[in-house]
């Protein structure tokens, strides 16, 4: 199979990725194109036989966090920032209903890792080589991630709301 | 709790996740079994790997944007066509424009740069600023559109236009004054039947400005194709739009404003 037949089966792959990365769709199929724009001008870079889906998702990790240190530099790119800004209070995890705005509310880092491995089905490892961070930077990443989200979540109906200490 | 923790946060996760080898997940579950609040956690983070599946799961189906096929097939060979692509945009590839070209117009606008120009910025924080406005949009209704253009024009010191979008399903809303770097700047908003709407930002260019093709910016989710002509800087900008139907638009726009 050539190279853009490859790219052509994968774009819902990426497509679907990018949307629970970057949430409103034109902006997910700019990032798919953009994506994809690399991923040509990149090829050589790429290893074959190796999984390509996973290296173009490093190659829209790439395009992805450059957009945002370009357009948006106070986007919560690192999970190290403090969150004290991004972290809802009790009241306001009630607004959060839903699970588009709860991943809207991770940083960027996190909701990549969580996306990856719970969405897309990669392995530790394999996350941990498409972002290029050690497996234990993954697995600190994903439990975060998933805390927050839960959290967020919570308020959903609205029928129970245990305290967490 | 008083007994020693004997399973880690990792592999909760990896519970969760459906990723612990057999034999350690009956061991792990047992222990779940007597910890009520970390068994609770992790059936919500299995829940969530769930849920988020499901949630994106219709991405899939989802028809494809011809764009992205046609990035897929042909990569950097756009890069090639590109600049005959703005040429053919400009209208001033005349006659007959071949197979190849006719895509090549599709071809994406350049990525947004990191550092729009200062026309595409201020049209894109007025269109954020007045395109989601409901009762007050525009200043002067397209019901007096007559008095918009004199008075536009008035005080740009310029004869400006408002070109007509109807041919592309957007119809004049009206239009306003607003401060620009130099001087009085205008802006047209047009609206479609559902409501999507597009402004055109005009301000006028001092005269040794030189001219520029179709370029592309992107602030935050407000897109602009913006261009300057003999007498004026334009930028068309939408967040309600994508990138290849504002670019119609603003073909559209281009041909009537340089006739």
């Amino acid at each position: 199979m050539s190279d853009a037949q490859s790219l052509i089966e994968l774009i819902p792959r990426l497509r679907r990725y990018a949307r629970a990365l970057a949430g409103e769709r034109a902006a997910a199929d700019d990032l798919v194109q953009d994506t994809l724009e690399r991923a040509w001008t990149k090829l050589h870079l790429y290893r074959r036989g190796t999984d390509l889906r996973a290296w173009l998702f490093t190659v829209m990790h790439n395009v992805h966090v450059n957009r945002l240190r370009a357009t948006r530099p106070s986007d919560p790119l690192e999970d190290e920032m403090p969150e004290l800004a991004q972290r809802a209070t009790q009241g306001d995890a009630l607004l959060v209903r839903d699970l588009e705005r709860a991943l809207a509310a991770l940083p960027v880092a996190q909701r990549e890792v969580l996306l990856l491995v719970a969405l897309e089905d990669l392995s530790y490892e394999e996350t941990a080589q498409a972002l290029d961070i050690p497996i234990g930077t993954v697995m600190s990443r994903l439990a975060r991630a998933r805390e927050k989200v839960r959290l967020l979540m919570q308020g959903k109906g609205g029928t129970k709301l245990q305290v967490v200490k | 709790m008083s007994d020693t923790p004997t399973v880690s946060e990792i592999e909760i996760q990896a519970w969760a996740d459906g990723r612990l080898e057999a034999s350690r997940r009956a061991e792990v579950e047992a222990w779940l079994a007597v910890h009520a609040e970390e068994a609770e956690r992790a059936t919500a983070y299995r829940s969530l790997n769930e849920a988020l599946r499901a949630h994106y799961e219709p991405v899939l189906q989802e028809s494809v944007p011809s764009r992205l096929v046609r990035t897929a097939r042909r990569g950097t060979r756009v890069r090639v066509f590109a600049k005959a692509a703005v040429w053919a945009v400009l209208g001033i590839a005349v006659g007959a424009v071949g197979g190849w070209q006719l895509r090549a117009l599709q071809a994406p606008a350049p990525v947004a740069q990191p550092e729009a120009p200062v026309i595409a910025r201020r049209a894109a924080l007025a269109h954020a600023t007045y395109a989601p406005e409901v009762r007050h949009p525009v200043e002067v209704g397209a019901d007096q559109e007559q008095h918009l253009v004199a008075w536009l024009s008035k005080r740009l010191g310029s004869p400006v236009r408002a070109p007509k979008l109807d041919g592309e399903g957007m119809a004049l809303v009206g239009g306003r004054l607003l401060p620009g770097e130099t001087g009085p700047v205008a802006q047209f908003m047009y609206q479609c039947a559902r409501g999507r709407r597009v402004t055109l930002y005009v301000r006028t260019e001092a005269p040794d400005h030189r001219e520029t093709a179709f370029r592309y910016a992107r602030e935050n989710n407000v897109r602009v194709f913006y261009w300057i002509d003999r007498t004026f800087g334009y930028a068309l900008s939408s967040a309600d739009l994508e990138r290849d139907e504002l670019l119609k638009l603003a073909n559209a726009a281009y041909r009537q404003l340089n006739p």
